[in-house]
């Protein structure tokens, strides 16, 4: 995508043009890579979006109301397709509850921003002695190795900060792009091909002597990497990022109805991401994490949701949802929102929520789970977990392991020779498998 | 007559006179065996030959056959990035070959040691080693190179160094080496971070698994790591922030560390739950758990004391780790009964040598660089291949091991490669600022190593991608600088190199000369040449021949 086309030239010729003047180096048979097409992939490719909702989002007024508490709030609950209720000011979303369900007891303890973050994406409290993998690291290392078809990362981060890939090595990071599907750096400019090209030639001469040097693994490590960014730049799979492909109405549908469209510009990120991950999916990207934020709400908690963060999510969820369920894909792809932790239930002087992990709720859906479930509940002032059992951040990553078929058995190594269980041993949720 | 013209003939004839006689010496080298005359190192220096003997008692032990002594110009470019932490600029790449002097290489490691570069190099390593690559909030990195410059600088006795580090107080940049431990209590964990981290770090200890548990593989208790732990509780972080009037904002101002009012013995938790306490004790020493007595001043005596403290043994690892990418122990930093050393008295002996120099960092560089087993070229042979520590074997030094450029080192080194040292184009600030935020792109791109050692290869597609891109002005991107680095604008290492001297298998000579400090072989210089025939423009053919260079993986890897 970022090759620009030279003039008079559309793109399949000048991939023909360079496969031509590449066949000539056998050393740099890059090219062989391009043939691969999005829609000749396999279909039922296993997938999860994770929608991160940075800074901590109020699941008390949107996904585990408290009418008549003081704890309550300004909001009413709505009823929905599913067994449950939700927030008024998330109607789309009421309507594909069918297929999304709430784990209303969720009990983490970790309040702070940077340790909730490790938590949820690890499913373990940070630890002077490991960097644990985030689950979409987790994911990049059991599936995305596999999809041999795959030449862009497993595991993509649009518009967020990095996760890390800890012990599972730097080629399992995320691979971040903002919400118009920019890649930093792969926007060569105007270099012309035939140029890239003879740099590649050029470089596989001085690469290969070195690596003939017979100095050990790193030289030929190298040159893959490289490798890997060229087969990358290259690849038909790259135009999965380019949101601007879908018509105006697909587009619509995940940020809401054109009348909204002066918010197109900050307020359709959110859709506009999701609607990515969902190109990315068909491309064969089994883990796409999309952060939204502007959570973390400990002042006018009620003005900011009504107005500027739930019409957003619930356009975005509400358009995935559908446009899953048109295309037949969700029962494939599993939808986990998520944030560090939830608020107080109690509402402070400036009429905010701050910081709390004993009892939230994360929304989790499609990939083939029950839909429309309330799993588990909290006392009727949001307080604490009502139900008996809570859930932690693996048993969420476990549901999800095995939705995409990643046996739970699995064991990681750390690099110091400490098995790791995947998402820390934590159950796939009862309520969602049965 | 233009570069264009290409006439060979006029290369042969016109070259310069020092790249000519230069090509003739590189042609005509070959292969040194390590202990052939010509390359004299550390000779009469009893320490240097008891690593040698040491070490050459492990390859035969081991039935293995050393790799020959490296050519001139691998040694000279593995020697600056170690010591200074760049390649070296082509004029001491020219000079060093010409020098016929036998202990011309004791001469570059003395002259390296009293280079900037060197305190630049050991700074960057050594605060990367206390804050991590990415500075954490209320953590202040020039505060900490500042203190690690002096030290360095002045070579200041390394249980010195540590006894500041440990005991520090006071505001981050009056007094860097807070710096330290205002970065390891990020969390507010009552020092656990602080204490894991000193045993690793500075004594070459890893308590960490004991904070929950008794150690399964050694002596280590869990009671242990709460008396070590105690000794830090009187340590508190305090963060001030300040009130902007432009933005009217609250703004993070500064942080310091101050004495906490803390007695008695610490409270932890066995994991049949029983609650257990621990008070300071170190090494069986114990001191006063009363509230009049400063902890940390007392930890700081108690571990930079003795004949052969732990500080001593764990620097001496590192520093070997250092040059030859292994230390004697792995992980570097998990030392002990249970965790033989390849060389044991080899390591006891270099522990022992430097307390007795009084803790002289760069006494021990010298004794490391100067061996023989530091000499040896990265290629390895059929008697040694299986001398692989990459692979898992023990590291016997019959080879050098190769290692990725660190991401500051490659920085420093493409500045050098394109001559942006001397063209003073910009101000130190301004360079500085933009070296500050290139290394930031590229730690994202890279991951920070501090946690966890590596031994793969972890360049990522982001980190090439980096690299490849001479776009000036890339979406989604800063300015990048390889743009630069391969510019054929006025001023431009590249515009210089095209319109001085010399014919175009000159100019090719120099651009490996600059990148790879060394020429081209006869085939590479042949190959080469036939891409600019190739080309209607050779400027542009130049240009990606460059690119080429500094992209490769001989130019990244340390070797």
């Amino acid at each position: 995508m970022h090759l620009p086309t030279p003039a008079g030239m559309n793109r399949r010729h000048f991939m023909r043009h360079l496969a031509a003047s590449a066949a000539t180096i056998p050393a740099l048979n890059f090219i062989s890579h391009v043939q691969a097409n999005a829609a000749q992939l396999k279909r039922n490719n296993k997938a999860c979006i994770l929608m991160w909702m940075s800074g901590g989002p109020p699941t008390i007024d949107i996904w585990d109301l408290k009418p008549g508490s003081k704890n309550g709030g300004e909001f009413k609950p709505i009823s929905t397709k599913g067994n449950l209720q939700i927030s008024e000011h998330m109607p789309k979303t009421a309507q594909v509850m069918d297929k999304l369900s709430v784990v209303r007891a969720m009990s983490t303890r970790e309040a702070d921003h940077g340790r909730g973050r490790y938590y949820m994406h690890t499913s373990y409290v940070p630890n002077p002695t490991v960097v644990h993998p985030a689950f979409g690291s987790v994911v990049s290392y059991e599936v995305g190795t596999k999809r041999k078809e795959l030449e862009i990362p497993a595991f993509v981060s649009i518009g967020g900060g990095g996760s890390s890939p800890g012990f599972l090595g730097m080629s399992h990071s995320p691979f971040l792009v903002d919400t118009s599907g920019r890649i930093r750096n792969a926007d060569m400019g105007d270099l012309e091909p035939a140029r890239l090209n003879q740099r590649l030639e050029m470089l596989g001469v001085i690469e290969d002597g070195f690596i003939k040097s017979q100095r050990g693994e790193y030289p030929q490590a190298h040159k893959d990497i490289y490798q890997k960014a060229v087969n990358l730049m290259t690849s038909q799979q790259m135009e999965a990022f380019k949101v601007d492909q879908e018509s105006p109405e697909t587009l619509a549908m995940y940020t809401g109805a054109p009348a909204q469209g002066g918010m197109m510009g900050g307020g359709g990120q959110f859709g506009r991401g999701l609607l990515m991950a969902r190109r990315l999916v068909e491309a064969g990207v089994p883990f796409i994490e999309i952060d939204f934020g502007g959570w973390d709400l400990h002042n006018n908690v009620f003005d900011t949701l009504k107005n500027q963060r739930l019409p957003q999510l619930d356009a975005g969820i509400a358009g995935l949802v559908a446009d899953l369920t048109q295309r037949g894909m969700i029962d494939d792809v599993t939808l986990v929102w998520m944030g560090e932790f939830g608020r107080t239930p109690r509402i402070n002087q400036d009429v905010g929520r701050d910081h709390w992990a004993a009892s939230w709720s994360v929304m989790i859906g499609g990939g083939g789970l029950n839909g429309g479930v309330a799993v588990g509940e909290t006392d009727k002032d949001g307080t604490s977990i009502a139900s008996g059992k809570s859930y932690l951040p693996g048993d969420i990553w476990a549901t999800v392991a095995r939705q995409m078929g990643i046996p739970l058995d699995t064991v990681h190594t750390s690099k110091r020779g400490r098995p790791m269980r995947i998402a820390n041993g934590g159950s796939p949720i009862q309520e969602l498998i049965s | 007559m233009t570069f264009g013209q290409r006439s060979e003939q006029r290369f042969w004839m016109n070259g310069s006179v020092v790249t000519g006689m230069l090509l003739a010496t590189l042609v005509c080298s070959v292969a040194v065996a390590a202990d052939d005359e010509s390359v004299r190192l550390g000779a009469g220096d009893p320490v240097v030959e008891f690593i040698n003997a040491k070490i050459r008692q492990g390859w035969t032990d081991n039935e293995v056959m050393p790799s020959p002594a490296a050519e001139d110009a691998e040694w000279l470019r593995r020697v600056y990035l170690d010591i200074v932490g760049h390649i070296p600029p082509v004029e001491e790449i020219e000079a060093f070959l010409k020098d016929k002097d036998k202990s011309k290489r004791a001469k570059v490691i003395e002259k390296l040691l009293e280079d900037p570069g060197y305190v630049r190099n050991f700074t960057t390593v050594w605060t990367n080693n206390c804050i991590g690559q990415q500075t954490p909030r209320f953590v202040s990195r020039a505060g900490m190179e500042k203190f690690f410059r002096e030290a360095f600088g002045r070579n200041r006795p390394w249980n010195e160094v540590v006894y500041d580090l440990v005991a520090a107080d006071g505001h981050y940049e009056q007094n860097g080496a807070v710096n330290y431990l205002l970065a390891q209590m990020q969390d507010n964990d009552d020092g656990v971070q602080a204490t894991a981290m000193t045993a690793r770090l500075f004594l070459g200890l890893q308590v960490q698994c004991t904070q929950c548990h008794n150690h399964p593989f050694n002596d280590w208790k869990q009671d242990q790591f709460w008396q070590f732990n105690s000794f830090f509780r009187q340590a508190q972080k305090r963060e001030h922030r300040k009130f902007n009037p432009q933005t009217g904002q609250m703004e993070d101002d500064y942080a310091e560390i101050v004495f906490r009012d803390f007695d008695g013995p610490v409270y932890y938790e066995k994991r049949n739950g029983a609650m257990q306490v621990a008070f300071p004790i170190f090494e069986g020493h114990e001191i006063d758990s009363g509230a009049s007595s400063d902890r940390r001043v007392e930890f700081a005596k108690l571990i930079t004391s003795g004949e052969k403290p732990l500080i001593a043994s764990a620097m001496v690892n590192r520093t070997w780790g250092h040059f030859f990418s292994y230390g004697f122990t792995r992980p570097i930093d998990d030392m002990g009964p249970h965790n033989p050393s390849t060389h044991p008295e080899l390591l006891d002996r270099l522990t022992e040598e430097f307390v007795k120099s009084g803790y002289d960092v760069k006494q021990l560089i010298r004794w490391i660089a100067n061996s023989e087993a530091y000499s040896l070229t990265s290629k390895f042979g059929t008697k040694n291949t299986h001398d692989s520590p990459g692979a898992g074997e023990t590291a016997l030094f019959s080879h050098m091991y190769i290692k990725p450029m660190r991401a500051e080192q490659l920085y420093d080194s493409l500045i050098v490669a394109t001559n942006a040292h001397r063209s003073g184009r910009s101000g130190w600030e301004e360079s500085e600022r933009q070296r500050q935020q290139w290394l930031q792109q590229f730690v994202r791109a890279f991951g920070n190593d501090m946690a966890e050692e590596s031994n793969n290869f972890d360049g990522t597609i982001p980190q090439a991608l980096m690299m490849m891109n001479t776009n000036p002005r890339p979406q989604g991107g800063d300015a990048t600088l390889m743009s630069g680095a391969v510019s054929l604008e006025s001023g431009s290492h590249l515009a210089e190199l095209l319109a001085g001297p010399g014919g175009e298998a000159q100019k090719i000579q120099q651009l490996f000369l600059t990148s790879l400090s060394r020429m081209p072989t006869r085939s590479e210089l042949n190959g080469m040449q036939k891409f600019l025939r190739a080309n209607r423009d050779p400027r542009m053919a130049l240009q990606d021949m460059f690119w080429a260079l500094l992209n490769s993986n001989e130019f990244i890897l340390v070797h």
